[in-house]
Formats: C-alpha cells, structure tokens, sequence
C-alpha cells in the first residue's frame, strides 16, 4: 500500500483573463523509502500540485475541480484547515528551494527547529531543545547545541539548507516534499545536499516528492518521474524507462537538452587574442569588511577562434574576470592585452574605439535589456554609435540581425516585457553581435533560462561562432554546458585559476583535487555515462 | 526614443509594441479614485488660472453693511465678518495654495533630482559623504527652521518657496539616489558602457527614464506635503501674511469666529482637504501604475 | 551594540553643535534689534540693556559666552519677559507638551499599528478599504483644521469634552492628544500595511504555515517582527513631526506648553526664547533619532549581530 495516493488531480485558477489549468487531471503514487520525481518548467504546474495537498495554494483564485489525494487513510482534499494543519508539517513536510528566504530573518535557528516539535508533540522546551540538536547533529551541522543560538543569516546558502531539511524531518514525517532543493545552491553544495537527502530518506523509509526542473538533478535519485507539461503528465514511469525509451516528444526534448555530448574540437590555431597577464581585481570592502581580491594573479591566454569555457562556483571571481577583460572593471593590477595592445589602464574615451571588436552576454535576460526600448532602438544603438552602417540602411541591418539571431521581424517594434526569457536572450545576443566584435564574453548566458530554451540558445551561439569566426569566453558554474560548447577549460577557485586544460584533459584526467570534486557534484552523471 | 520603421520590408503592418508608459496609463485609466482626483484637480487648476476674470466679487470688495451672512443665492459659500464673498476668497487663495504647492515641489525636485542623481552616478566617497549630508540634515528639525526662518528675514514668499523646497529636496535625493544606484548596476547600463556610450547618453537614454517613475510618484506626494506645510506656517500666522491669502490663512480666520460663523470654517477647510485628497488618489494611482510591484499587494 | 550606540551618539554631538551655531548666527543677523519695536528710550538705558544681553560685546565673543553659558545649563534671560530665563520657560512648559506628545504618540502607534496589520491581513477587502480610506482622511485633515472641527463638534455643538487648558478641567486632555496624534496614526496605518503586505509575501511565512501552526501564531510570532520594523524606524522622524505638531494644538487649545511659548517667542521676537527653544528642540529630536535607530537595530538580528563584533 502506497504512503500518499494522488487520484485525478485538477486545480484551476479563475483568474480575469479566464481559467488557467494549473494541473489537469495527475495522478501518482509514493511508496515509503522511494523518491517520486515530478520534471517540468517553469510555470508547468508541478509546486500547485504539491502545495494544493496542504492547503497551501490560495483559494481563491485557485480551485479544486477534481480529485482524491489519499494520505493515512483520509482525503486531504476534504479536510478543514484545522485537520490539515495536523498534517502539515507532523505528516509531510515541506522543503523549498531558495534557504535563503525560507527561514525567518528575525528568530533564531533553535526556536524555529523546536516550533513544530512543541506544536505537534507538545514536548517540554527541553525534549524539544535536545531533538533538534540530535537532528541538526544528524543533517551535519557541527556544534550543534551552540548553532541552536545562531541566527539564519549566520549560516551559509548550503548550511541552511541543512537547516531547512532538519527543520522538515524533526517530526519525523511520512513524506516529504523536496521543491527544487539545490537549485539555488553551487554544484559540489547539490551534490551533498542531494545524497543527504538520499541518505536520510533511506534511513528513515521516507517518502519523497522530488520536484524540479533538472532531468540530470534528478537522474540520480528518483525511482519514478512524471514528465509535467501544461499541468498534464505527458509521460511517467519508471526512471529507466523514461531515461532509456522516452515515449513522448516532450521528454525527449527535454533528454536531448541536457548538454552531454562533447564537442568535436576544432584544430586550434595558436595565435592569442587576448593575453592576461597577473591580472588582479580587489575590490574596496564597506565599513568594517576587508577588500575582496576577487580576482588574484590571473595569466591566461585566449586564442583566435577558440571558445574558452570558464567554471567555477559563485564567489570563484569568474565574472569579474570576464567584466574585466571588457573593461566593465579597472583591474587593480597586471596586464591585459587585446590582439597586443594593452588595454588594462585605458580611459573610457580610449576604449571606445576598441568596444566594437569586444562584446558582453549577461546572464538575466529580464535585467540585461533597457525595459523602455524596443528590439529597434536596441539593436540600433550600437549600429548608429560606432557607425557600423549609414541610416538608410539601419533598417534593412536591423532586420538582418534579428534573422540572425530568430527573431521574428514581426517583433521589432516590441519591448522587453513583451517577450519570453530566451527571446529576450536572443535579442541581447543580437545587441552583442551587431558590431561584428571578434570576441564576446558570454557571462551564464543561459542559466537563468528553462531547460529546452537552454539547449536552443547555445547552439544558437555556437552558430554564430561559426558564421562569424568568433572568439568566445564562455562563464558558466555548470560543467555540461561548458563540456558542450568549449574547446578548452579553465577552472576558476577563490579569485586563482586552479586547473586549465583541453575538454578532455580536465575531464579525463583532472589534476587537482577540486576538479575532481566539481566533476563528482556534476549532477545526472550516471545519465551521461550511460546507464 | 521612437522608431521609425517603414513597412517596405515587409508585406504588411509592423504591430507595434506596448511601451511601459503605455502600459501604466492604462492602468492608470483603469483606477477610478486616481481618474476623479485627476479630473477634480484639472477643475481646481483651471479654475484657480481664471480667477481673476470668473470671480464673482472683486478680492478686496468689502460690504460691511452686509457683515458675515451664510450661503445664499448672491453669495455661494457666503461672505465672511467684512462682508466679503468667501467664493472669492477661496478662490484667490488657493492660487497662492496651489502656487506655493507646485513651485516649492519644483525647487525640491530641482536640488534633489540633481543630488541625488550625482551622488548615485559618482557612487564610492563621493556618493557616501553626500547621503550621510543628507542623513544628517533629516536629523534636523526643519520645521523650527522654516519658522525661524521666517521670523528672521520676514514673511516673504519667495523664502517660503526656497525654505519648504529646502526641506522637501531631501527624501526626493534620497529616492533618485537609491534609483540611479540600483539602474547602475542593472546589466543593460553594463551592456551600454560595453557598446562604448558616453557617460552623458547612458545617463540620458538609460538611467533618466527608468528612473523617473518614482520621481514622478513621488512628486505627486511632495505637493500635498508642501501645501500642508503652507498651510499650517500660515495658520500659525507665520507664512501668507495679507492681503495675500491661502487657504491656510482663511482656515486660520474661520477658527476664530467657527462658533458664529461655521461656513467660514467649513468651506476653506474642504477645499484643502478635497485637493489634498485628489492629489493623494493620484500619487497613490500612480504608483500602482508606475510600479507595479512596489504597491503589489 | 554598544559600539552603534557609542558611534551614532558621537555623530549626533557635530549635528547639535551646528545647530546650535547657525541658529546663534541667524538670530543675530536678525534685522531690528529686539528693543527696536519699542519705543525710543533713552542712550544710557540702551547700553545698560544691551550689556545685560551682551549686545554690546563682538559677536564672536557672544558666540563664546553663549556656549559655555549653555554648557552649564544656563540659557540667558528672556527678552519679552523680564526678569525671567529661558531656562526657566522651557522647564515650565516642557512637563506639559511632553504629556500631550506621549498621549499622541500612545494613539498615533497603537490604533496606527493595529488598523494597519488589521488591512494587511485581508488585502482589497472591507477589512482593508475601510480603515485605509480613514487614514486617508487623517492623512488629508491637518491638525489645525481637525482640532477646529473637534471643539466644534464635541466641545460647542455636543458640549461634551472642555475646549481648552490642560489639567484644569476633566478630560481636557483628550480632544487636543487626538487632534495631534490622528495624522500620525493615518501615517503610520498606512507604513505598517504595506510593511505587512511586504512580510506576508515572503516565502518564510510559507514555511510556517507548512509547518502546520495556526494563523495566528503565523501572524504574531512571524510576521509581525518584520512587518512593524518600518515603524519603529519612523518613530523618530515622527517624534520631531509631532513637536511642530504641537506648536499648533497647543495654539488652538491654549495649553501652556512648549509649542505656544516657541510661537509666541517668535511673535514677541523674543531671541533669547527662539535661541533656547530652538536648541533645546532640536537637541531633544535628534536623540530621539538617534533612539529610534538603536531601537530600530535592536529589532533587527542582522544589524544586532554586526555591532556585537
């Protein structure tokens, strides 16, 4: 028998702009000790469903339409608030994605640990006190008893999440329901978030709603998916049934968007473009704090043609030395040359001239566009400032851009909001390429995008590479995506380049130990070497 | 920033965009509250504009024989103890109101705009000295200066506009600063210094118009405060002094004979407080439609 | 924490002090002398005058001997009452207004706060719309034409609550602390519901409620910590906005405090008063500011925790 059965479960949303299917008739089961993966994008329904269990999704404008949600032989779905709140939290527990802004600022990690203790058992504050320092021992929290005192910011983004799970099995649940818990964490910080939860979850039969958005995140956890699309199940089963023989177009889709194959490497020409010499960027600290070395006595060379995929975790200084080389940033020190001329201490008037042959990606699509300019005035901005083209001709460029990039020339006299997140992507990318720069840092140009949108975006750039002999550094915390794309690889650790190398030089045979470390957190790894 | 796109390269028409300026006036449109306050303040302007050619008694007029009597066909909102119409009076006094409303906002918005917009851009020791400036001007209690003020030099008006906007001036730095600081950092200002943009053009085409939303907001807000503050210096008999008049100094009269003579209370009295409230409505509109997120609820 | 107090406390000392020094200078650059009005007297009762108020030394020097006088605690003697010092008149009047601004602020915070955590929790409804187009009313409704419209309702028409004084007669406290403190609470009303809406969006409410606790456990252990912290913050620049306040109640209800001897010192041009009061003021508000801001640190872990390194 089942821990928590799921039958037909429907919840709309009434809404001015008429009814929204938020899901649309899932049903799912979750056995004790097993992890049930639910895949989907953003917006695809999968944390509605999950909340809706619990009470927890607003009703109005949410509303039930159909359904049984059976959990310890009743109907969640038919319980009063008051019954409810005896399941939530005592029979399944919550865990959310972002630690960050799931504990509150403003009391401390101790008596945020014992409130569903006192709630559920009504244990003494002392019982309370010694099983959530046993728990918080449990999840590896060291000092525990002292950490009890501690404030959530006191912690960092990994350790509160440790938290946050403590938090969700000190009254030691039946199920629990995991909402995307790495997905704000670095990679190596998601490797040991998720085999904690494995572990746990093994120790204690527990059963686990995994939701997430990351096939390979959850590659290696789930005994069952369920493939979510516009709030349907498009496909579910078996883990390695969906891995190995995906049925529906969707979940291929999906498979084929995690960036596993290598790629072919072009026959590299020597000659640098850019040469990076000591290079140092300190940033003055606020009051109190010290200066922050973000990026300490950096040499690196970048070739003609070569696309140079740069890792490391937030806080490496890995954006920084990308912003830089484009002299978004004066470095405090050492030398930067640009095809030989050393541009590490020009003005700004002295950069212009140059800022044509070099352009930037940024990450967040929403923040990298001005908001009260059309894709016209956007693109047309650079082809006007560095006269790359006369008036009478802007248009027909413009346009000529926007087929480069897809876009629909439909769209040009549109504003950012108007578009989705990887369209707008497309439009910045079309801003970078418009000069015909020879070299573009492209700084997570698509971590901040779904999955599917993910895989287009990079072959679009990899497109463009080749169209325009471009050279490329390629940012990015995630090894799979830079595996994809680059020709070489270097890893960036605490502001110092600590291992540089061919794709298969650092992939095959790492040589320091944090490679090693970055290469083991890569998630779905099982899925890319083969089941 | 508008484009001029012909259609030659394509077979039909180009739709056009909803730019965020739009999309707020709509909004905007769509707040009832915020519509009457506009309407009722364009009456009140307008109105207060034509003064001098649609009173119905001349401003000085006196008809001591007539003495205070209350609202009547002759005189609308009655004639106060001189037997002046006090339609009129009103009148003539909210263009002081209203004046000393909008110019004070304007020198406000003048300094702060101004500061507030260089201490953001300059960003580092500049930026720090010049807000802890502020920090410490807004410490200070600028209402017993304003009166010092006044007791010292005089009742001038021109120095009520200078000492109000001096005061005013300090949140509206407050506001572009904080404004500038976060545009600065947003990565569409990186990407235009990377296409090599002046400084001057990123301010101009980048910065000013994301920035100006609140600006606008909150110079909405500023003019209730600035009337309020007229207001009250002139109740205490420390602003308008006459023959000039406001509606702070009739509220002023009207309390001394409220016990005979209520209308004389009464009518100035509503008139601030209905232009107050449409000027709230409006800001309040216009902040739920100039930034949405900010006033989600 | 200590060391905030200690550091805001030693910036607060340069504010004073300029305070101090530009309303010295102000005063003395007033035009007319404080005896112009009067009528001519003649030259040697002018010089003696003048000495008694040290008119007669280079402003420089007054500066001087104004500051160590002040130091000591001494204000000088007022120049409309003779015979009388400024000390003596901020002493008298100072209970009195310090009476009325508590009672304000008693009303402005506990109705201000509850009415606007009572709208933040059903947001766009009655509950809401209500108690926020009543701040609206506060907010638009000065003082000098509220406390008007109060005597003459409940004071003339109703005849129930006296109209003037301050401890003379029963319940002439009331009208003149709601009049005064009515603004603010619209104020704070509205600063309080939209810092509650704020919180109430946040995912750690979230968290709590999956935990399974009662609303209003959610609410009062929760939310509320967040949610009022912009009051707190507030409290100060309120507390200065409450003493102009007063100089107006005090007017129209004719109470013998601080406020009224400030207006009236300004009328009768009473330099000494306006110097002292002003001082005195301005003092009393910028240690206020600064409380607020320890207070406002105090509620917040965050801020807590940096100093207490």
């Amino acid at each position: 028998m089942s821990l928590l059965q799921v039958q037909d479960l429907s919840i709309y949303f009434h809404t001015r702009n008429g009814v929204v299917k938020a899901v649309d008739g899932i049903s799912f089961d979750v056995e004790a000790g097993k992890t049930f993966a639910i895949i989907g994008e953003s917006g695809s329904g999968k944390s509605v469903a999950c909340y809706s269990m619990l009470g927890l999704v607003p009703m109005p404008p949410g509303k039930i339409e159909s359904g049984k949600v059976m959990f310890q032989g009743r109907d969640l779905l038919t319980l009063s608030e008051k019954e409810l709140r005896k399941v939530r939290g005592k029979g399944i527990s919550i865990i959310f994605q972002d630690p960050m802004t799931t504990l509150n600022p403003f009391l401390k990690i101790g008596d945020q640990l014992m409130e569903p203790l006192r709630l559920h058992f009504g244990l003494s504050r002392k019982e309370a006190w010694q099983r959530s320092i046993d728990i918080l021992e449990e999840v590896g929290i060291k000092n525990a008893a002292q950490r009890m005192n501690a404030w959530p910011f006191e912690f960092s983004g990994g350790m509160r999440q440790r938290v946050v799970i403590a938090m969700a099995l000190v009254t030691e649940p039946e199920i629990i329901i995991a909402d995307e818990p790495t997905t704000a964490l670095d990679v190596t910080v998601q490797a040991q978030i998720l085999k904690l939860l494995k572990e746990l979850q093994e120790r204690r039969n527990i059963g686990v709603i995994f939701i997430s958005h990351d096939l390979s995140v959850v590659a290696d956890i789930a005994d069952e998916i369920g493939v979510m699309q516009y709030g349907k199940f498009v496909e579910q089963g078996d883990r390695n049934a969906i891995f190995n023989n995906p049925q529906d177009e969707y979940t291929r889709k999906l498979l084929a968007a995690v960036p596993g194959t290598q790629k072919f490497c072009a026959s590299l020409s020597p000659a640098a473009m850019i040469k990076i010499e000591d290079l140092v960027v300190e940033f003055p600290g606020g009051k109190n704090q010290d200066t922050v070395i973000a990026v300490n006595s950096v040499s690196l060379d970048i070739n003609r043609h070569e696309i140079l995929g740069l890792v490391g975790e937030s806080g490496s200084g890995k954006s920084t030395l990308g912003r830089a080389i484009t002299r978004l940033v004066t470095p405090t020190s050492g030398k930067i040359y640009f095809n030989d001329e050393e541009i590490s201490h020009y003005s700004l008037a002295r950069m212009k001239p140059l800022r044509r042959h070099m352009q930037i990606i940024f990450q967040d699509p929403y923040a990298s566009l001005n908001p009260r300019m059309t894709v016209y005035d956007t693109l047309a901005e650079p082809l006007l400032l560095h006269g790359i083209c006369k008036r009478k001709d802007l248009e027909t460029e413009v346009f000529a851009l926007m087929d480069s990039v897809g876009l629909s020339r439909e769209s040009v006299l549109r504003y950012p909001h108007e578009f989705s997140g990887g369209q707008r992507q497309r439009i910045a990318i079309g801003r970078a390429i418009a000069t015909k720069p020879e070299f573009i840092v492209a700084d997570e140009p698509v971590s901040a995008l779904d999955v599917t949108i993910q895989a287009q975006i990079l072959d679009l750039l990899l497109e463009l590479v080749e169209r325009f002999d471009l050279t490329m550094l390629f940012i990015s915390h995630d090894l799979g995506v830079v595996r994809y794309l680059s020709d070489r690889i270097v890893v960036m650790k605490e502001g110092v380049l600590v291992e540089t190398g061919t794709v298969s030089e650092v992939f095959e045979t790492p040589s320091q130990d944090y490679t090693k470390a970055l290469l083991d957190a890569i998630p779905g790894k099982s899925l890319l070497d083969g089941l | 920033m508008t484009s001029k796109i012909s259609t030659q390269s394509l077979d039909h028409d180009i739709p056009k965009g909803t730019s965020l300026w739009e999309d707020a006036l709509v909004r905007l449109r769509k707040n009832r509250l915020s519509m009457i306050g506009l309407g009722f303040l364009l009456f009140v302007m307008i109105v207060c504009l034509l003064t001098p050619w649609i009173a119905p008694y001349g401003y000085e007029e006196q008809n001591l024989r007539l003495g205070a009597i209350p609202p009547s066909m002759e005189h609308w909102l009655g004639t106060d103890t001189f037997g002046r119409d006090m339609l009129t009076r009103i009148m003539y006094g909210g263009r002081v109101s209203l004046l000393v409303g909008f110019i004070a906002t304007s020198v406000a918005l003048l300094i702060g705009v101004t500061y507030g917009a260089i201490a953001g851009y300059a960003g580092g020791k500049t930026d720090a000295f010049m807000m802890r400036l502020v920090d410490i001007l807004y410490a200070l209690p600028f209402m017993i200066f304003i009166i010092l003020l006044m007791v010292v030099f005089g009742r001038n008006l021109l120095l009520l506009f200078l000492a109000i906007g001096a005061v005013e001036w300090l949140v509206m730095a407050r506001i572009v600063r904080g404004q500038i600081q976060s545009l600065r950092q947003q990565e569409y200002v990186e990407a235009a210094i990377s296409l090599g943009l002046s400084p001057a053009a990123i301010i101009m085409k980048h910065l000013i118009p994301n920035a100006l939303g609140p600006v606008i907001v909150y110079t909405t807000l500023t003019i209730p405060n600035v009337m309020l503050l007229e207001a009250f210096l002139s109740f205490l008999g420390l602003g308008i002094q006459p023959p000039e008049s406001s509606w702070g100094l009739l509220i002023s009269y009207g309390v001394e004979t409220m016990e005979e003579y209520p209308w004389l209370l009464v009518f100035p009295g509503l008139a601030l407080t209905t232009t107050l409230f449409a000027l709230n409505f409006l800001g309040d509109g216009l902040r739920d439609a100039l930034d949405p997120k900010a006033s989600r609820d | 924490m200590w060391r905030f107090i200690g550091l805001r406390s030693l910036q607060a000392i340069p504010v004073i002090l300029a305070v101090i020094t530009v309303t010295f200078f102000l005063v003395r650059a007033a035009p007319g002398g404080p005896f112009s009005s009067e009528k001519a007297v003649s030259p040697q009762v002018q010089a003696a005058l003048e000495a008694q108020y040290r008119l007669d030394q280079p402003p420089l020097q007054q500066y001087v001997s104004y500051l160590t006088d002040l130091v000591q605690g001494n204000m000088g003697p007022s120049f409309y009452y003779p015979g009388r010092s400024v000390d003596e008149l901020i002493l008298q009047g100072l209970p009195i207004t310090a009476e009325l601004g508590l009672y304000a602020l008693l009303i402005a915070v506990i109705i201000g706060s509850f009415a606007g955590v009572i709208a933040a929790l059903k947001p766009n409804t009655m509950q809401d719309y209500v108690p926020m187009s009543l701040a609206m009313v506060g907010i638009c409704m000065p003082s000098f034409l509220l406390g008007p419209v109060l005597v003459l309702v409940f004071g003339i028409m109703l005849d129930w609550l006296p109209v003037s004084g301050w401890g003379d007669s029963y319940g002439d406290k009331i009208l003149p602390s709601i009049t005064l403190g009515a603004m603010y609470a619209a104020y704070i009303a509205r600063l309080s519901r939209s810092g509650m809406l704020e919180v109430m969006s946040q995912d750690y409410l979230r968290t709590a409620r999956a935990k399974g606790l009662p609303e209003s456990v959610v609410i009062l252990k929760h939310a509320l910590r967040g949610g009022l912290l912009p009051v707190i913050s507030y409290l100060g620049p309120a507390f200065a906005a409450l003493l102009s306040g007063s100089f107006v109640v005090e007017t129209i209800f004719q109470i013998p405090g601080l406020g009224r001897f400030y207006v009236q010192a300004a009328f009768n041009r009473d330099y000494t008063m306006i110097l002292g009061t002003t001082v005195f003021l301005s003092t009393l508000i910028v240690v206020f500011n600064l409380l607020s801001d320890i207070a406002a640190a105090w509620v917040n872990p965050r801020l807590r925790y940096q100093f207490k390194k």
